[in-house]
């Protein structure tokens, strides 16, 4: 076959793609969509493979079948709790395959490429070197290796401007150099661009990570457009364009839902100092009095909950909240049990789910589905926002920041400004949470406040919700 | 001549893409971003390219590396976004 023929392949294979993923607009569609993709990917890498002929060659080979088996056990074996991680963790392998791809064409001798690739192979050394760094600690902060606490360094704008400066001289520096001196410079380039993705990452908080997670899959998407335009490979330009852009679309979306803007999350001013924290938090403490920080006996407990029983078995219109407590406490059986007993008992139930409830887009509606309660029955924020007046029960599991009447009111706190699901609106509150401390975001939650028509069953969600079960 | 080509599919690419990425609803955020997980892995066919090419063992020892990372980003990719995409199912059938 000629040349153009394996381009038309490769073009054929694109539009497959984008087909894919314009399936995805509907989940009735989107598991065919999702295949298309793949096998259009599969293809296109046999395409190149017979095209350039290296089918033979062991080392692609051995490569190829060492990562679909990796990937394979990675696909199979992850939780859908930690599905964030995951998605995180692969951000980061993207982002350094791209790297890893610009620092062997930029230095290996067989490659006598243009300075425009030069240029762009440099670019993506360090976009790809950037995701890599950031998403190691996305990872390391989701999976609680380290505090989701925002770090902030002593001096930490000025490394990142001396990180900045250096890359924008070593960039032009390796497009121009030679061959030896290219791989001193590259490295450099490398070691910066991973001190600067790790200084971006630590800064984010943990209720940002929705945002730092996107922008990451976002990046790590541009850095294989940016190898693309190095090798003049049309496959990897158009696809990396569009994983960069996809991530984009999400930035924003999440950026939207928490009312901040990508740009005060790039530089860290959504992340409280210390002193404004401790001085919110004894706010909260004064307003609170002591009575409720009494210790519950096991009769006061019982009794809490028998109201609670009692409030849901006369309500008709109930909306759950689910929260990424839901997911540690792995609640997720026990309300889909609590909803086919509530249905049985003729009442309407609706799910709300906030965008950035739990670690990432949609997250709650993959562990939702995962215990077969129906996507019909899930509702965004925008769309069950109004129906809480109306509504008899909120039964909040296992979500704080989300449901947080105070990102309203708490000026200067770092949820301050973000759309909230109207909780409180709804005649009763009964929220099932592990504790009464902060929610990710560190604001203090004004319905843990005694209130008449709040009720708060503290505890494992889990257990919690299996005694209501029992009670009901 | 060819740069530009590249150039102008970036952007265009960028453009569709967005347009489409749009109409994805909330529901399937997360599978959305593990599919685009395994679109990145794309980049294996440069790292392929780069590798049976190269001279040097550092060389095609890094593009084994690179072969290996970008391949789990597209098996693993496709095949989680496949097994959450499963998991969706409608109420009243």
């Amino acid at each position: 076959m000629s040349a153009i023929s394996y381009k038309i392949i490769e073009l054929v294979c694109v539009l497959g793609i984008v087909s894919g993923i314009r399936l995805m607009n509907s989940p009735k569609t989107a598991r065919t969509g999702n295949l298309l993709g793949a096998a259009c990917m599969l293809i296109a890498i046999i395409t190149i493979m017979i095209s350039d002929e290296i089918f033979s060659l062991n080392i692609l080979r051995i490569s190829l079948v060492l990562g679909a088996v990796i990937g394979c056990l990675l696909a199979v074996y992850v939780t859908m709790t930690r599905i964030p991680q995951l998605v995180a963790l692969l951000n980061g392998s993207g982002g350094a395959a791209s790297a890893i791809v610009a620092f062997v064409v930029l230095t290996d001798s067989s490659a006598a490429i243009s300075g425009i690739a030069k240029f762009t192979g440099a670019i993506a050394l360090v976009v790809g070197s950037v995701t890599f760094g950031g998403s190691l600690v996305a990872v390391a902060k989701l999976d609680g290796k380290i505090s989701p606490l925002p770090v902030v360094l002593r001096g930490h704008f000025i490394l990142n401007l001396l990180t900045l400066i250096g890359t924008v001289i070593l960039i032009p520096l390796v497009t121009i150099s030679s061959s030896n001196a290219a791989t001193m410079l590259s490295v450099l380039l490398i070691v910066i661009s991973l001190i600067f993705g790790i200084l971006f990452s630590i800064r984010v908080g943990g209720a940002d990570m929705p945002i730092a997670i996107s922008l990451l899959n976002s990046l790590s998407g541009i850095a294989a457009a940016t190898v693309g335009l190095a090798t003049s490979n049309l496959l990897v330009v158009a696809v990396g364009a569009i994983v960069g852009s996809a991530g984009i679309v999400l930035t924003q979306i999440m950026c939207r839902a928490m009312n901040s803007r990508i740009l005060d999350v790039l530089t860290g001013k959504t992340a409280l100092s210390t002193a404004t924290q401790m001085a919110l938090s004894s706010v909260g403490q004064d307003s609170s009095p002591q009575t409720s920080r009494s210790t519950p006996t096991a009769e006061n407990i019982s009794a809490v909950l028998n109201k609670a029983t009692a409030i849901i078995g006369a309500a008709k219109k109930i909306i759950i909240v689910p929260g990424y407590g839901m997911a540690l406490a792995q609640a997720q059986v026990q309300v889909k049990q609590l909803l086919a007993i509530l249905e049985a008992k003729g009442k309407q139930v609706k799910f709300a789910i906030h965008p950035v409830a739990g670690r990432m887009p949609g997250h709650m509606n993959v562990l939702l589905a995962e215990v077969e309660v129906p996507y019909d029955k899930l509702y965004p924020m925008e769309a069950i926002n109004p129906e809480f007046k109306e509504t008899d029960v909120a039964l909040v599991v296992g979500a704080n920041d989300v449901v947080n009447p105070a990102a309203r009111t708490a000026e200067g706190t770092p949820i301050y400004g973000m759309p909230v699901l109207s909780v409180d609106e709804a005649d009763y509150v009964i929220i099932c949470n592990k504790d009464t401390c902060p929610g990710y975001a560190g604001v203090n939650n004004p319905l843990y406040l005694p209130r008449q028509n709040t009720i708060v069953l503290l505890g494992d969600a889990a257990e919690t919700l299996s005694i209501l079960l029992e009670k009901l | 001549m060819n740069d530009w080509v590249s150039l102008v599919l970036f952007f265009i690419a960028a453009t569709v893409g967005y347009r489409l990425i749009s109409d994805v609803p909330s529901l399937l955020h997360t599978p959305l971003m593990s599919g685009m997980n395994a679109l990145s892995g794309v980049t294996v066919s440069g790292a392929l390219i780069a590798t049976a090419f190269a001279v040097g063992t550092g060389s095609q020892f890094f593009g084994a590396v690179a072969i290996v990372l970008a391949t789990i980003n597209v098996v693993g990719g496709f095949l989680v976004t496949d097994r959450m995409l499963k998991m969706f199912k409608q109420g009243r059938l």
